[in-house]
């Protein structure tokens, strides 16, 4: 287990409970009293330290390194009846990117998502969660073949951003990106995507237009990562906690703005401190959200989606 | 006397009675790994020691992707006619002649319709062992057909590909037949039944710039060879070396032209549970 620096009471306290029940194990000392005092201080602590989390912090949980991506997920969720699907049948298979079809329950849903590594070499394998054009173009045509046969799509969000790479460039990241959203706004079937970790800018639209747009607890989505705004407009990588606060980039923000539909609670701790619970969590969430949106026409649903989007933007007229 | 020196005859048996092994009892694969027929049919026809996917016809997938090899044959009966006299080292019906003496199949398809894991299935299944599997107007009209008979009874839709691309002996209306198989899968997709392609060795020329590129899932055996311009070409043509591993299965996976590779045993259940879940129904494999 990881400990950002915000959870290093957390950390100390289960060190001394740790040693409490080991001293408990090897002698005679009745410890119970003691283990059962720090058990409720570490509960107590837990409880402070989560409530109030600053925005910049949860930027941190989200992109813990214990956090579960999107393949977890899918397979805690589908099981056995995952069938990862590949290729943008034009140039490549992206690894940031992936897709396939799965069950829950008796209802196939097309998965898409972002995918990070958990360590060195699989995160350069998946290039760090950034998709390239032909991940966005893979996406789109595991979308539309999902729509051809009336099959929910979930997108799951958890990316630091488009690749900003030269071969990126040459093969048209915005136009991939951009393509996808137009296309996302008119899919005919139900649309629901749950940020998972990080949901940076349009590398993150590029598969995030639904009908329902969820984000987890301890995740971020905004139009820059808080590093990226700091150098920018203070022009120093320092200000990264004023510009997590300043972009109103937590899921209860984005909720406030309405920008996204609904918030998904993490168990105490994030995603990563009690991962069954978390997948449990966004399986509930999907299959809520698809029964209140499965009976719609597809006119309909078009309609409320791209309504939905019309409303958005704060201006004087 | 000489100490080598033979007292009695060594071998005495006559040439006419010799013991010879039969042929076709053992099968060696491109790796030299020597594995007995039997046991090849009894894994799929793939080499056990390396993995090697033995390049098989029509009636082995059959078998293996039909309920107790249970299948109705469509259109058995139709058979290649000469329309441009064609001549090169032989005469094109000669050639059919010699095909069809040597396969006992009447061109490079079959179709068939059939069950599996219980529900219906049309497969049209090329054989390369006829003419280099080339589609020529017989390939392209059974295919349609298939494609009809699954239209018509709304049933999934498969082609195995197997083939060294169009018939040249018939030149331009072999070329044409790229086009009436395409348009025979638009309207299946028009009318929402899946089509699945499988490239097996080879899947070159014409058939990748057809059919076997549009399914709604294209999926391959390992190692298959697949590619629209043959390698020999590609190098002639190019003057460069090909990187390694070009134009096989894994290749084409890499660079974004299949869903996935599958084992030939696996091949049955991988279908069958991308059929149940595309289809929205129940999943048939535990």
């Amino acid at each position: 287990m990881e400990y950002l620096e915000f959870e290093l009471p957390i950390k100390e306290l289960e060190d001394q409970l740790q040693k409490c029940k080991l001293i408990g194990d090897e002698s005679e000392i009745d410890v119970t009293e003691t283990c059962k005092q720090i058990e409720e201080k570490l509960a107590e602590t837990k409880k402070d330290i989560y409530k109030n989390l600053t925005a910049w912090q949860r930027v941190q949980l989200s992109r813990h390194p214990n956090r579960p991506y999107t393949l977890d997920y899918i397979k805690a969720i589908c099981s056995e009846s995952f069938l990862e699907l590949h290729g943008d049948r034009n140039v490549k298979d992206d690894k940031a990117m992936i897709g396939g079809l799965g069950k829950i329950g008796d209802q196939t849903y097309m998965f898409v998502g972002q995918q990070k590594g958990f360590n060195t070499k699989t995160r350069q394998y998946r290039n760090f969660g950034m998709s390239n054009p032909e991940g966005y173009r893979k996406a789109l045509r595991l979308m539309k073949s999902a729509e051809k046969f009336g099959i929910p799509v979930v997108t799951l969000v958890d990316t630091p951003g488009a690749y900003p790479g030269l071969e990126a460039e040459e093969r048209g990241q915005g136009e991939a990106i951009a393509r996808n959203i137009l296309e996302m706004t008119r899919l005919k079937v139900p649309i629901i995507t749950v940020i998972i970790g990080e949901g940076a800018s349009g590398g993150a639209l590029g598969i995030g237009v639904g009908d329902r747009v969820l984000m987890l607890e301890n995740t971020w989505y905004s139009v820059i990562s808080p590093e990226s705004c700091s150098s920018i407009l203070w022009r120093s990588w320092e200000y990264k906690e004023q510009a997590a606060e300043a972009l109103k980039l937590t899921a209860k923000d984005m909720k406030r703005l309405k920008l996204v539909d609904q918030i998904v609670k993490e168990p105490v701790g994030g995603a990563h401190a009690n991962k069954e619970k978390a997948y449990e969590a966004v399986k509930n969430a999907i299959e809520k959200n698809y029964e209140e949106l499965k009976n719609l026409s597809p006119s309909d649903l078009v309609d409320q989606r791209m309504n939905k989007y019309a409303q958005m933007g704060v201006y004087k007229d | 006397m000489a100490w080598f020196k033979r007292k009695d005859k060594g071998i005495q048996t006559t040439t006419e009675e010799k013991k010879d092994t039969p042929k076709g009892l053992w099968y060696k694969s491109p790796t030299g790994k020597i594995i007995d027929t039997k046991e090849l049919e009894q894994n799929h026809y793939v080499s056990p020691e390396d993995g090697y996917h033995v390049r098989i016809g029509s009636k082995e997938y059959f078998e293996i992707l039909f309920d107790d090899n249970q299948f109705e044959e469509l259109n058995a009966d139709l058979s290649s006619k000469d329309p441009l006299k064609f001549v090169d080292t032989k005469k094109y019906p000669d050639r059919l002649k010699a095909a069809h003496k040597k396969t006992h199949l009447k061109d490079a398809v079959r179709t068939a319709v059939g069950k599996s894991m219980g529900k219906d299935l049309v497969i049209a299944c090329m054989d390369f062992a006829f003419i280099g599997g080339s589609m020529g107007s017989v390939v392209g009209e059974k295919i349609a057909r298939a494609a009809d008979y699954s239209l018509k009874n709304n049933i999934p839709f498969m082609i195995i590909s197997k083939s060294g691309g169009a018939r040249m002996m018939e030149a331009a209306l072999s070329l044409m037949q790229l086009a009436k198989t395409s348009a025979k899968l638009a309207q299946l997709a028009e009318a929402k039944i899946p089509y699945i392609s499988l490239c097996t060795d080879p899947t070159t020329g014409g058939t990748t710039a057809s059919f076997a590129m549009l399914g709604d899932i294209n999926i391959a055996e390992p190692g298959a060879l697949i590619g629209f311009a043959g390698p020999r070409v590609v190098r002639d043509t190019t003057g460069k070396e090909l990187p390694e591993g070009f134009q096989t299965s894994e290749f084409l996976l890499e660079h974004g032209f299949l869903d996935f590779i599958t084992h030939r045993k696996n091949l049955k259940t991988q279908i069958n549970l991308y059929l149940d879940l595309i289809l929205n129904q129940p999943l048939r494999i535990a």
